[in-house]
């Protein structure tokens, strides 16, 4: 961290002065790439509702952690949206309906289920903003660190798996006949989303993370032709939006999660302009 | 024209054999009973009413739906050794937004190397070779949601036939391919079958091209119908009364 803080001494920016500056920036340069590689996947995979369903199952965990009483309620929460992760795969697999009905009534569900448990017995809904809204400028080295282990191991997990994750996205019978385990790769590629996206939310915050997924790629795929251009795009896509977004907020004073989203509709709206209608 | 195939003896000529297949989805029975032997290098095609349990045959004998009853593979002199499938599924059911390039689509099927890092060169070069066996060299490097049907059916093709496959399953190949494309389709689905002497299975409903191109056809209605040489089976009583056609002649 410590040599983090000298780089950016050395940089003669006015906003790397302050250390909650530094803090963000190297936030957004660990979560960037992280997000634009899992965003090619949830939208090829058609889960961008699901990712974001997810960030209010992560919800209902800490609150359901809460009452509990345990330790750290980031790990009940990561605990609960695993289990939401697996449960949804499992139904999905077995139900003839669409997958977006499905999320739909999962979404319903465990917002229903964080409400009803944070307002238990008259509890108050306020103390769990910070979740919905989060903040990247009140994120810390630790969580950072955090970051940085995730983005490792999803890194690792990419490489590992992600041939198998696009065929069965993109034609899940070829898949199968070509014998991978397509319900099999569902269920761990949604739990990886869901471990993700739990052990973001608290620094990041619900907004900031559910545009990173989804964005980046959205706009990758108005101009990309095959999967590496997607894939640089998406990640170029997030972290240019990222450092364009910080360096909006702290300017203007408006919200940097807001700013960074606003900034990835932009991106979208001119790559849509200039999409390839065919090829 | 048609070809003759491996006798009619099964012995070791019997590449694949379903005994009294049975396949329920949701409680209603969709296929009964049904006995088919396909002998080694034939052309055996299934045809049928829509919702006959076409489909739902395939999908059993790729292993993708539960049945009870016996399908059984047996490669020449490889016996009891699982064969090699080659499957073309039922397209267009690529999202034509998808990112992912024909060549794509092949490193993800044949490595382990992620598709995202790019094609290595010699990876380049394998691909080609299997596009070429389709006449479809020039097609790498479309985006698979922007291919024709044909053109889809064709690289689908290719890979189905990487690796060379025992008995090649392809689901209505000749749906969403226009008249040209099908005799072109049925041409090279004939070469490869003797190139490579492998058994093919396909469904379709194109019923003017069997005579030309199938060895045996099985009419399916929920149960094998009718089964015998494709003349056989379209001038047959059975197939008047499964597609309404009583009293009129078939082609």
């Amino acid at each position: 961290m410590s040599l983090w803080y000298a780089i950016c001494d050395a940089i003669p920016l006015e906003l790397l002065q302050w250390d909650f500056m530094k803090n963000a920036l190297l936030a957004i340069l660990v979560m960037s790439p992280l997000f634009g590689l899992m965003s090619t996947m949830i939208v090829t995979g058609r889960m961008s509702f699901f990712s974001d369903a997810l960030g209010h199952s992560a919800f209902t965990g800490i609150a359901i952690g809460c009452i509990c009483g345990a330790a750290s309620p980031t790990w009940a929460a990561v605990l609960f949206s695993v289990a939401f992760a697996l449960l949804f795969s499992f139904v999905r697999s077995r139900s003839n309906q669409a997958a977006d009905t499905i999320i739909g009534v999962f979404s319903s569900a465990a917002v229903a289920l964080g409400i009803f448990a944070a307002t238990f017995g008259g509890g108050s809904f306020t103390k769990y903003n910070k979740y919905l809204i989060g903040d990247i400028l009140s994120v810390t080295p630790g969580e950072i660190g955090g970051l940085a282990l995730v983005l490792l191991a999803v890194l690792v997990f990419w490489v590992l798996y992600s041939n198998q994750l696009t065929l069965t996205a993109i034609h899940p019978q070829l898949a199968s006949s070509r014998g991978i385990p397509v319900h099999l790769s569902q269920a761990i590629f949604t739990t990886a989303i869901a471990v993700v996206v739990t052990l973001s939310i608290s620094s990041v915050g619900l907004l900031i993370l559910n545009s990173l997924l989804v964005l980046p790629a959205a706009s990758a795929r108005n101009l990309a032709r095959n999967l590496k251009q997607y894939h640089i795009l998406s990640v170029l896509f997030a972290l240019g939006a990222g450092l364009v977004g910080l360096t909006v907020s702290y300017y203007w004073g408006c919200s940097a999660g807001a700013a960074i989203s606003l900034t990835l509709a932009l991106i979208f709206a001119v790559s849509f302009c200039f999409r390839k209608v065919r090829a | 024209m048609r070809t003759t195939t491996h006798g009619g003896a099964c012995g070791d000529s019997c590449c694949l054999r379903v005994q009294k297949l049975s396949v329920q989805i949701g409680g209603e029975p969709i296929l009964q009973d049904v006995d088919m032997h396909i002998h080694c290098g034939q052309l055996f095609a299934l045809i049928g009413p829509n919702g006959a349990g076409k489909s739902t045959l395939l999908k059993a004998i790729l292993g993708q739906r539960e049945y009870s009853g016996v399908i059984a593979f047996s490669t020449p002199g490889q016996r009891g050794r699982k064969p090699k499938i080659g499957y073309v599924p039922q397209s267009p059911t690529f999202d034509p937004g998808d990112p992912v390039s024909v060549a794509d689509l092949f490193v993800c099927c044949m490595s382990r190397r992620p598709a995202f890092l790019g094609v290595g060169k010699s990876r380049r070069a394998q691909i080609l070779e299997c596009l070429d066996r389709v006449h479809g060299a020039d097609l790498i490097d479309r985006r698979v949601g922007a291919l024709s049907g044909g053109e889809l059916q064709r690289v689908l093709l290719a890979l189905a036939l990487e690796p060379v496959p025992n008995i090649l399953i392809l689901d209505e190949p000749l749906s969403g391919v226009d008249v040209e494309g099908m005799t072109t389709l049925m041409d090279m689905l004939d070469e490869i079958r003797r190139t490579y002497d492998l058994s093919i299975l396909m469904t379709t409903h194109d019923f003017a091209m069997l005579p030309r191109y199938a060895d045996q056809v099985a009419l399916i209605d929920h149960r094998v119908v009718r089964m015998g040489p494709p003349e056989e089976v379209l001038d047959s009583e059975e197939f008047r009364t499964v597609f309404h056609m009583k009293g009129g002649k078939a082609l």
